[in-house]
């Protein structure tokens, strides 16, 4: 709807054009404007400066997972799923409080909890840390990881954050690392949650002191914390292979629900084929085949060999659903 | 005048192209033709706009210009790079905000600021949080900070995302519909801002479905439908190629009408006081045919040339209203 002088408006020399562009806001002001930021810019026109190259160059690079961190870790969610698994020790302790208050001792847990870990709790609180761990491990635990990781990628393709961090421009595989350490750290988190609230319910409801190890030596205190805690990396390890699995179920959708989802049900299927005998030619397979084999660090001396299958199983499925995860990723169109 | 307005483009491409495609397609798997054989030019220094209606591909475009997804065909440069290979090097120089913000809920405006900033390797942390400041002030979001972005109304959300944008100084601003859910007010606050960050000499590229916003804030603008570049060029001889109309108003139109068929002036419209004529060509001096009306006795109020629109150019240029594509 511009109108001009006829003057002044069929000046159709594209070199003077501009002058009549812009209508009716200010129009001298801003043809004017643009036209020398053209010319200006004309000689700026070289290449984009590479990074710089200080000291602290490198050191930016971290602020990817830094920033990684503090976001996942200030998410309502995942304070809600650390508050989750804190409570499990707590009923735990109190249940066996409650049934071994009248002086008999608690009967060996069901199947799950593995080892007679549970019967010891009356005797010495540190025993808890471990029932707890053996409890959350077949399920709890790794359905908080499948949450985090599954959610990583997806999540952020959902939101449409993802599109923004790429054109920051985080880079696919930096993201990719940064995502999976970040799921490697709340897998840390959360088994430390798991172990310190057990000994912290141990401490307060049973008596602390020497105990005894499954092969029946006796081992003080500070030994046995010292195991506790190697226990607690250990479980934390054996969870790597369920992250891995699920960042790479986050790669290939744009919904954070069904990733997680997925990584759930993935977790629930092969738990329950783990109890077929007849797949036992698989079972060795399954990221979830060795989880108990931390009760071995219980044994004097650590019988080491399902530790090492354990731990070897876990690397297994990082290196392989990693590099899916970021084959996918990095030749993924984004388009959420 | 098409084939006029894409050479001198492709003419001045040459010295400093900030955006060059060469036959770009994108064909989804779906087997749709998003984007068909683009050649784009965006002139350095220029506030580019991009026309077209939805679903003609202008996302898509951003979206490879951006590295986002993989041409199924052809090449693109951003700032005389290869895009998507050299994303690293390009990106942390261009500002974009694709298909409206995406914010964390659950962070504040600062936070999630502080985050994008975060994810650019190339961003120094020792300045990052008054790079974030000075963004936040520049969009008019200082007195909201520190709500959490899931209480932000839809033009907060679109100003925050424009302080994304803003978060370094970017030599290119790609901008999707940057005006969509502002009120008015904001319109002109964003336009304002987009010709200050203009003459501050970043290129601006800006996709927008609306003619009037182009019109006002872009030297150059392209048209895009159905996946197809109809035409590039400078604002002004697109709006040219449909030609203006001659408008004389007088109290002698039948007189006027009659002067001007003489002189040869065509596609003469009488209503009221008012006669419209399809301008004569540039080489006709207006001022004889104003001359020729007042010695026939013709009393002259107005005469003035209307200019098309953009919008005539377009309607002119497809033969179709603009409306969503099929």
């Amino acid at each position: 709807m511009s109108r001009a002088e006829a003057g002044t408006a069929d000046g159709r020399n594209p070199a003077t054009a501009s002058t009549g562009t812009a209508g009716t806001a200010g129009p001298a002001g801003t043809a004017g404007t643009a036209g020398t930021a053209g010319t200006a810019d004309t000689g700026r026109s070289a290449p984009p400066a590479e990074p710089a190259q200080s000291p602290w160059a490198r050191l930016w690079t971290f602020g990817i997972l830094r920033s990684e961190l503090l976001t996942t870790f200030r998410r309502w969610r995942t304070l809600a799923l650390l508050g989750v698994l804190a409570a499990v020790p707590v009923l735990v302790g109190i249940a066996v409080k409650i049934e071994t208050s009248d002086g008999s001792s608690a009967r060996r847990g069901q199947g799950g909890a593995g080892p007679a870990f549970i019967s010891q709790v009356t005797n010495n609180g540190l025993f808890l840390v471990f029932t707890a761990l053996a409890v959350t491990l077949p399920f709890f635990l790794p359905m908080a990881i499948g949450v985090i990781a599954g959610d990583a990628i997806a999540g952020e393709a959902n939101a449409g954050t993802l599109r923004y961090l790429l054109v920051a421009p985080a880079g696919r595989t930096r993201l990719l690392l940064a995502k999976f350490a970040t799921v490697m750290a709340f897998c840390l988190a959360a088994t430390l949650v798991v172990a310190l609230s057990a000994l912290t319910v141990g401490a307060l409801l049973f008596p602390l002191g020497d105990l005894t190890t499954i092969s029946g030596t006796r081992i003080d205190l500070a030994d046995g914390l010292f195991r506790a805690l190697l226990i607690a990396l250990v479980v934390a390890a054996s969870l790597t292979g369920v992250a891995a699995l699920g960042l790479f179920v986050s790669t290939l959708t744009s919904s954070g629900i069904a990733a997680m989802a997925t990584t759930v049900g993935l977790l629930i299927t092969v738990q329950i084929l783990d109890q077929i005998p007849q797949l036992h030619a698989l079972q060795p397979y399954f990221f979830s085949h060795y989880w108990l084999s931390f009760a071995d660090l219980m044994r004097e001396p650590v019988y080491w060999d399902d530790l090492q299958k354990n731990l070897g199983l876990q690397a297994l499925y990082a290196a392989v659903f990693g590099s899916a995860a970021w084959a996918r990723f990095t030749t993924k169109d984004v388009t959420a | 005048m098409t084939d006029s307005v894409r050479a001198s483009a492709v003419e001045s491409a040459d010295d400093g192209a900030v955006i060059r495609t060469r036959a770009l397609t994108k064909r989804y798997r779906g087997g749709q033709l998003a984007v068909d054989g683009l050649d784009l030019t965006v002139p350095a220094g220029s506030v580019f706009g991009f026309l077209g209606p939805n679903g003609s591909g202008k996302t898509t475009t951003i979206r490879m210009l951006m590295g986002l997804i993989e041409p199924t065909a052809g090449a693109a440069r951003v700032l005389g790079h290869p895009m998507p290979r050299a994303a690293r090097a390009v990106l942390p120089h261009v500002g974009a905000l694709i298909e409206g913000p995406a914010l964390y809920g659950f962070l504040s405006g600062r936070d999630n600021l502080l985050r994008y900033d975060a994810a650019d390797p190339t961003a120094d942390p020792r300045t990052r949080r008054a790079r974030v400041t000075a963004a936040l002030e520049r969009v008019g979001l200082t007195a909201a900070a520190g709500k959490k972005a899931k209480a932000y109304s839809l033009g907060m959300k679109q100003r925050l995302g424009l302080a994304a944008a803003l978060l370094q100084p970017r030599r290119l601003l790609v901008l999707d519909e940057p005006t969509n859910g502002l009120d008015p007010q904001g319109m002109r606050e964003i336009r304002s801002l987009v010709r200050e960050l203009a003459a501050e000499g970043t290129t601006v590229f800006l996709s927008s479905h609306l003619l009037d916003e182009i019109e006002q804030v872009c030297t150059h603008a392209a048209v895009m439908a159905q996946g197809r570049l109809i035409v590039q060029g400078p604002v002004a001889d697109l709006a040219a190629g449909a030609r203006g109309r001659l408008v004389v108003t007088t109290p002698d139109p039948a007189e006027a009408a009659r002067v001007l068929k003489e002189q040869g002036v065509v596609d003469v419209v009488l209503a009221e006081d008012r006669v419209s004529a399809e301008a004569p060509p540039a080489d006709r001096d207006l001022a004889d045919v104003n001359s020729a009306l007042v010695t026939a006795g013709v009393r002259v109020r107005g005469f003035i040339v209307e200019r098309a629109s953009l919008e005539d150019a377009f309607v002119a240029l497809t033969g179709e209203g603009f409306d969503v594509a099929g």
